[in-house]
């Protein structure tokens, strides 16, 4: 017995101790069949081989470890963007659970939603009464200055029509007939959470704008999209349109949302997009996206009002920070502060200071693909080489632009976009044409272990590392903060990989 | 009646008041408050969720991939439809495990159909085939698989039981399950376990054959154990010291073996009911095995569940159990001597899902703790029967709480502790409620048998006098 409550072994330790070590091997021996130990290693071995590379990637059917959510959880984050507002889903309610336990193990906050949790007699006979009912409910309970719905797949799969409903909703008093009830349908088995994202945003801009006047004015609308750092994005992002003295809005402004204090209240609602500024927006001369393959259906929307548009690819580091910079200069008017040329001055400092380490370094990275032109583009310009970069929900024309990105470097040849990829795919990169570091969310962790490429957790979601998302990756602050990381991983492997004393502690330097 | 009981009675009247009258008809029938002697909770339960509430419940898929088969380590389980479900429930439950993840192991992964509109229209059954032909030449060395439905599977008529069926066919009978827990199908995870239970009995009892293995008179099996962080482990290694044989793990850290070999043991010891009473009783009935509930949280409950164990078999297991309990004492005592002063008197709020509502009250109990409200995400009518026999008088009972309710009975009772799970943590911690998540330990645990109680004391101990609580009001 080696527990001890003075030094209580948790579950790290305690399953090494003796008496559990040997448990687990009769348990092996005796009871689980086991394939035999040099089959296995035999098996862990071929896992590596380029024969496997090539079977892994002839796979048509099969996706394992995927690198994307499904719709319905980009338009729960959409909503939550959006002052007092409760996202709404209809259809079963275990996905709302599932959505809600995601953005919390992320954002270590709470998520509100609700499910119109619609069981087998909806499936047969439609969910009109759940809307009903659930409107009535969300609005009696919660409320909301607006819900906003959306629908899992179920819903989808029988027809239901959300329009119709909520009308019919609002017919029977559910809620006001004035009552903000915006709506998209977000299939699940169409797109990713990049797609769902931008349909609820469309839906919310339909809501407000559809039928009505426009007076253009000189607000630019800004929509950062889905972002796992949207709580240190967005707030840098207005601290530079502050800056520059840009009027704008952010459509769909998570920031505060999932940034609320610990003071005794529980805040179920705290800042997002004002519904009267979303009103406006409709008057904004220009409707700017961060990531262009997240806003497709929104940003056409906009420019079918009327509205300039520009969309940009997740623009982080010196050169898209600049053009991001630039384009709201340019459609605002306002020239761009010495205090942002200052900033930028730092960072270049900083990149001077330090791009010996990390000049000629390989990287695999994984994510959504707007983030992925962005960060290997930042990579090349600190003299990395981004040499496999995959995104699983990453299109044809996503990974042509990265072909393209790649030729615009020297650091880009050689490199790869893998685009509708798996991370079972990644692993075969990893293994067959090694890099020195991975850069991923945290299911690269499996990644890390399997193939001992160090990860850098930049992406969504990140369970195992906390408040990170607090930390913006846009701007020229953003980009500092990201350099950092890199480098943070940089110095810790050099030094891990020194540290033996006299054997290659001699360049265990105390200055790097 | 006490002062107590119609004090909360007024809390209840006071909760429900905010509902619109046919939901508020709906939502009365699942509060109540217990009172000494009843022979249940008198609350509803198992019901539809009313919509629009804000329910902490998960589906049927929840229930049988994230629950019942998710842990089984050496098969594959496939979430059949779009990506979402696997994507969410991806090595979330810290399942814990020991194998070679990937090779022989495959608990953490996510594999998935990623069904997409045009396997909607035409069907997935040609995809689900070439799904498993790919998994048979990737993973050659995984033992089975399963098919998780998730929603869209049941409303497009796909057939998976003759995909199942031909496919287990072409790989010499390999066992491959087709799981009917569409997301939408019964009210709750519960109903997932029990479609999950259903497809262990016919498709793995019925069909799969073991390598033979000898018998003991000591054979037992654990059932509803997921070893969340190392639970099963912490139990089994006191079933080991008692005498007793463990001949497999339901389903956490389990093998196909394990289940195949169950209907040859002489008990089946079931730690959570909810999820597993369907296959003990089916064993029961088919292969005369009895079954015994029996509860690992807390050293009283432990000792009452290893002699209740004990009783099913020999002297020398009597005599065992006695050691061990014995050989236990010195660490539960120093535990309960180091904790329990700080922990007296403190009051908790519960709200979980399958067993805990009711078996971790003990555990509370034993650092001196008094439970003051509980509530079951997916429990049963003999779930909140079982409930009376640890609950005291005066307990707020909440059924399938709503955000809402939950909220409100915690700003009227103000525990010193709320336990429940993700959804909930940071709402009371906001709140500036100590808070332990019940369902992942909080990433801590194991919390079961007696080197999980040790923890469980010291977590419960972290939480409730943590410094950070005396800050959350600023001193301006």
């Amino acid at each position: 017995m080696s527990q001890n409550p003075k030094h209580v072994l948790d579950h790290f330790n305690l399953f090494r101790e003796p008496e559990y070590v040997e448990m687990f091997e009769n348990k092996k021996k005796n009871f689980e069949n086991p394939p035999p130990q040099d089959k296995v290693a035999e098996i862990v071995e071929w896992t590596k081989t380029q024969e496997y590379r090539e079977l892994n990637f002839k796979r048509e059917a099969l996706t394992v470890n995927p690198a994307k959510a499904c719709q319905p959880l980009g338009a729960v984050f959409a909503a939550l963007g959006f002052e007092e507002t409760m996202p709404f889903v209809h259809g079963s309610q275990g996905c709302v659970a599932y959505y809600r336990s995601h953005l919390s193990r992320h954002f270590k906050e709470p998520a509100s939603c609700v499910s119109s949790s619609m069981t087998e007699d909806a499936a047969v006979f439609g969910g009109l009464n759940n809307m009903v009912d659930g409107l009535a409910n969300t609005y009696a309970m919660y409320k909301p200055k607006m819900i906003a719905v959306s629908t899992t797949c179920m819903a989808e799969v029988i027809g239901d029509d959300l329009n119709a409903f909520i009308k019919n909703a609002k017919e029977k008093g559910s809620v006001p007939q004035e009552y903000d009830v915006p709506f998209a349908h977000t299939p699940a088995f169409v797109g990713s959470h990049i797609t769902g994202f931008d349909n609820a945003l469309k839906g919310i801009m339909e809501h407000f704008w559809a039928g009505r006047e426009r007076q253009e004015n000189d607000t630019l609308n800004i929509v950062m999209g889905f972002d796992g750092y949207s709580v240190g994005n967005i707030r840098e992002m207005k601290r530079i349109l502050f800056e520059m003295g840009v009027s704008a809005f952010i459509l769909s402004d998570t920031s505060d949302v999932f940034d609320t204090p610990t003071d005794g209240t529980f805040r179920m609602y705290m800042g997002g997009t004002r519904l009267e500024d979303m009103k406006k927006a409709l008057d904004s001369k220009a409707t700017v996206s961060f990531q262009e393959y997240n806003t497709p259906k929104s940003l056409e929307y906009a420019a079918s009002l009327g509205q300039k548009t520009r969309a940009f690819h997740y623009p982080i580091g010196i050169r898209g920070t600049d053009r991001w910079l630039m384009a709201l200069s340019e459609l605002s008017g306002k020239p761009i502060p010495d205090s942002l040329r200052l900033e930028r001055g730092r960072l270049v400092d900083a990149v001077a200071d330090s791009t010996s380490h990390i000049h000629g370094k390989k990287f695999a990275l994984y994510g959504d693909p707007d983030p992925m032109l962005g960060l290997a583009e930042f990579l090349m310009e600190l003299g990395a080489e981004p040499v496999h970069v995959l995104a699983t929900n990453g299109g044809k024309d996503w990974g042509e632009k990265m072909n393209a990105l790649f030729a615009s470097s020297p650091y880009g040849t050689g490199c790869h976009a893998w685009p509708g990829r798996d991370l079972w795919h990644m692993r075969s990169l990893l293994f067959t044409e090694p890099v020195d570091f991975l850069i991923g969310n945290t299911y690269g962790k499996y990644l890390e272990r399997d193939t001992g490429t160090p990860l850098i957790r930049i992406g969504f979601p990140i369970f195992d590392r906390h408040h990170h998302h607090r930390y913006p990756t846009v701007g020229y602050q953003g980009a500092m903060n990201v350099l950092v990381k890199l480098l943070d991983k940089i110095f810790d492997e050099m030094d891990k990989n020194t540290n033996v004393p006299s054997k290659t502690d001699y360049s265990y330097d105390i200055i790097r | 009646m006490s002062q107590n009981i119609e004090e909360a009675k007024k809390i209840i009247a006071e909760v429900l008041s905010v509902y619109p009258e046919k939901t508020r008809k709906k939502r009365e029938k699942h509060l109540n408050v217990f009172e000494e002697g009843k022979s249940d909770c008198g609350v509803k339960s198992n019901i539809k969720t009313v919509p629009g509430v804000m329910t902490i419940r998960g589906c049927a898929y929840a229930g049988s991939k994230g629950v019942v088969w998710g842990p089984i380590k050496d098969m594959i389980h496939i979430s059949h439809g779009p990506v979402g479900c696997g994507q969410y429930s991806w090595a979330a439950r810290r399942n814990y495990y020991i194998g070679t993840t990937g090779v022989d192991s495959f608990v953490t992964m996510q594999f998935t159909s990623d069904f997409q509109e045009k396997d909607i229209v035409f069907g997935g059954d040609k995809k689900l085939e070439k799904i498993m032909d790919e998994i048979q030449e990737l993973f050659p060395l995984n033992k089975g698989i399963t098919v998780q439905s998730e929603c869209p599977i049941g409303l497009i008529g796909d057939d998976i039981e003759a995909v199942s069926k031909k496919k287990s066919k072409e790989y010499g009978g390999k066992t491959i399950v087709p799981v009917r827990c569409e997301g939408f199908r019964g009210v709750s995870q519960s109903l997932g376990h029990h479609i999950a239970n259903d497809t262990i009995r016919d498709w793995v009892f019925d069909k799969a054959a073991g390598k033979e293995i000898e018998t003991t008179p000591y054979d037992v099996a654990i059932i509803g154990d997921y070893n969340i962080g190392g639970d099963a482990w912490s139990s089994r290694i006191l079933l080991e010291e008692m005498g007793l044989r463990v001949v497999a793990q339901w389903s956490g850290d389990g093998t196909l073996e394990e289940l195949v070999n169950t209907p040859k043991v002489k008990l089946n010891v079931l730690h959570c009911y909810r999820s597993m009473n369907y296959i003990s009783r089916h064993m029961e009935e088919k292969y005369g095995i009895p079954w015994v509930e029996y509860n690992f949280f807390g050293p009283t409950k432990i000792a009452e569940s290893l002699r209740k164990i004990a009783g099913f078999f020999d002297d020398t297991i009597k005599e065992n159990t006695e050691k061990v309990i014995a050989k236990y004492e010195a660490l539960t005592k120093a535990t309960i001597e180091k904790f329990r002063p700080r922990l007296e008197g403190k009051t908790v709020m519960l709200f979980v899902g399958g067993l805990r509502p009711r078996h971790v009250i003990g555990a509370y109990e034993d650092l001196g703790m008094n439970v003051v409200g509980t509530g079951y995400e997916f429990g049963h009518n003999d779930d909140y029967q079982r409930t009376t026999h640890y609950v005291k008088d005066g307990t707020i009972i909440y059924d399938d709480v709503t955000g809402y309710e939950f909220e409100k009975f915690v700003e009227a009772l103000k525990p010193d502790l709320v336990a429940s799970g993700i959804k909930e943590k940071y709402v009371f911690q906001k709140m500036g409620y100590p808070f332990r998540q019940m369902h992942s330990w909080d990433y801590s645990g194991p919390y079961h048998g007696y080197d999980g109680f040790a923890i469980f004391a010291r977590d419960m101990d972290m939480a409730i006098n943590n410094p950070v609580w005396q800050m959350a009001k600023a001193p301006f």
